[in-house]
């Protein structure tokens, strides 16, 4: 597990539902951070999990699923543009 | 703090609304490689900014629904048809990015017609070719791209060179056109094949964007349901199997020596088709005709007339005449034929709209009037005729009176009446007489002008007046003795 003070470069959200267990997101995942659940989906289906940690947002996860909205990835900001996107959201919630 | 990189694109629904049932997934099974694909095109298209100018023309195959799914203009036609769909939409709309996606059933075999001739003229459009080596939808049926000695449900046995022909190299062939600027073959079996296809999906389409012609991505994708493949196995399938026949890579790329290859919009107004057709403002007469305050009785307004006989007695050309001399009057008119490859003795009928309404449909299986010159036309559509309806029939050549009670008959010795005037030939013209002279649908001036116009022998024109004076002097005569007989 990663220490507290370094964060991963990326994460995933898996939308469970959306997901049909084909794996090719467990294949692709280059630093082998996903695999597919040992439960089922209400469709039945083995979905897709993230193991929780290790992601280095790159994405192809999201280039090699099928399913339109199953899989979203994030990328960590770095300091500037974190500082950037809060001032942002701040600015656009006192609009 | 982290931000979204890769999300859904903007192009696709957030929720499939127009699917039934469930509207969190796509219809595909899983490891198809048409979501990939959707998900790129839809990528594309959010990054080149055109979600609102954007018409996907959908096939038929397994892709028939994508328009569940794009969130952007849609089109689905018949099966293999997209090109030439497409063709007409990126030519009423060239500002517009015009997409035809087709599976290889679609576009190799049913379709290859189309692609040729849509890729020989150099559309500007960007053609998505997804190639699975099968028919996707119907279960797994031999397609054009099928390999040699691949097992499909019609070949069983595996395809065989004798029986069924090598696989299609569909974009070789293409690419040795002249006509196309850019043909790619992508692949969707691992990371690296998958961001080559984004990039060349995103090509495709900025080479329409910028003018540059006909641009055709061939997609290898896998179809794990049809190969009986898991999805993992189903793309390394595409690796070890489809990369050796159909290698990837760009096929032709001429994009750099093509510009301005959209075809600028024909303008079409009123006004330039009236200059094309030498219609003067003097001669368009605008569809202003009314019934009231005429002498046409309310049960023959706005007749929907079946004209049927032998082909060769002229009741297509008396069906023009009648749709002709309406239009001129001012009413709305349409004349629809329909008639066998016989230039004389086939049947033949036509149906004609004489209507103050806009006509909807110029089919007419309600028919208000029939006029029937031969037996088997008046055993075929008099009991069609609407009760309180007009049957017309030539009574020289039939013998037998229609049945019905329910309508007026009137029967006319046409073939005869014209005989003894100088011509069987204008027996038509006799029907028409009598109809206008039982009705008074239409004025006997203008009918006579109209002939005036379409004939250049004065003998001729001198002949169909007669004969259409006869007709109404038949039809007059008729209804003096039925109404003497009704008293």
């Amino acid at each position: 597990m990663k220490s507290e003070e370094k964060e991963d470069r990326g994460r995933i959200d898996i939308s469970t539902e959306e997901c049909k267990g084909c794996g090719l997101c467990v294949e692709a995942c280059a630093p082998n951070v996903m695999q597919l659940s040992d439960g089922f989906n209400s469709r039945g289906y083995h979905p897709a999990v993230y193991l929780g940690s290790g992601c280095t947002g790159c994405g192809v996860c999201f280039f090699a699923c099928p399913e339109p909205g199953a899989i979203t990835v994030f990328t960590l900001l770095s300091p500037a543009k974190a500082a950037e996107a809060a001032s942002l959201s701040l600015a656009t919630t006192t609009l | 703090m982290y931000a979204k990189s890769f999300q859904r694109p903007k192009s696709l629904f957030g929720e499939f609304s127009r699917k039934s049932g469930d509207h969190l997934t796509t219809h595909y099974c899983p490891g198809c490689g048409h979501g990939n694909l959707h998900k790129y095109i839809a990528e594309a298209i959010d990054e080149l900014g055109m979600q609102d100018r954007t018409v996907l023309v959908n096939p038929v195959g397994c892709s028939v629904f994508a328009y569940y799914y794009f969130d952007v203009g849609n089109i689905q036609v018949p099966h293999g048809r997209a090109p030439a769909a497409a063709t007409a939409v990126k030519r009423a709309l060239p500002d517009s990015l015009v997409i035809s996606y087709q599976g290889d059933g679609d576009l190799a075999a049913i379709g290859g017609n189309e692609i040729l001739h849509c890729a020989n003229r150099g559309e500007n459009i960007t053609v998505f070719f997804v190639n699975n080596a099968i028919y996707g939808m119907t279960g797994g049926q031999m397609a054009p791209t099928t390999l040699l000695g691949q097992r499909t449900s019609t070949s069983p046995t595996g395809r065989q060179i004798l029986e069924e022909g090598f696989p299609m190299h569909v974009s070789e062939l293409l690419a040795s056109l002249e006509g196309p600027s850019y043909i790619e073959r992508v692949g969707l079996f691992d990371n690296k094949s998958r961001m080559r296809a984004r990039k060349a999906v995103k090509k495709g389409l900025q080479n329409q964007i910028e003018g540059r012609g006909f641009s055709l991505i061939e997609v290898l994708s896998p179809c794990p349901t049809g190969w009986g493949l898991t999805p993992t196995d189903a793309c390394n399938w595409v690796k070890e199997n489809l990369l050796p026949v159909f290698p990837l890579g760009v096929i032709k790329d001429v994009t750099a020596d093509r510009e301005n290859w959209n075809r600028r919009r024909l303008e079409v107004t009123p006004e330039r088709v009236a200059e094309v057709l030498g219609i003067t403002h003097a001669t368009a007469e605008k569809r202003t005709a009314t019934w009231t305050d005429s002498n046409v009785a309310t049960c023959y307004r706005d007749p929907r007339i079946k004209l049927a006989g032998f082909g060769g007695q002229g009741v297509l050309f008396l069906g023009k005449l009648l749709a002709e001399v309406g239009m001129r009057e001012g009413f709305n008119v349409s004349w629809l034929p329909s008639y066998g490859p016989e230039m004389r003795g086939g049947t033949a009928n036509c149906a004609v709209n004489i209507s103050t309404l806009p006509v909807g449909s110029p089919l007419i299986s309600d028919p208000s009037v029939l006029i029937a010159t031969n037996r088997p036309s008046l055993d075929k559509f008099a009991p069609e005729v609407v009760s309180g309806g007009v049957i017309l029939y030539d009574s020289s050549l039939i013998d037998t009176a229609p049945t019905r009670d329910d309508v007026e008959v009137l029967a006319v010795p046409a073939t005869a009446i014209a005989d003894s005037i100088g011509s069987p030939k204008v027996a038509n013209i006799v029907m028409l007489g009598a109809y206008i002279g039982l009705t008074n649908v239409l004025p006997k001036e203008r009918v006579v002008a109209v002939i005036e116009s379409m004939t250049k022998k004065k003998a001729l024109v001198e002949l169909n007046i007669k004969a259409i004076d006869a007709g109404i002097e038949h039809a007059s005569k008729a209804h003096v003795a039925e109404d003497s007989w009704a008293v």
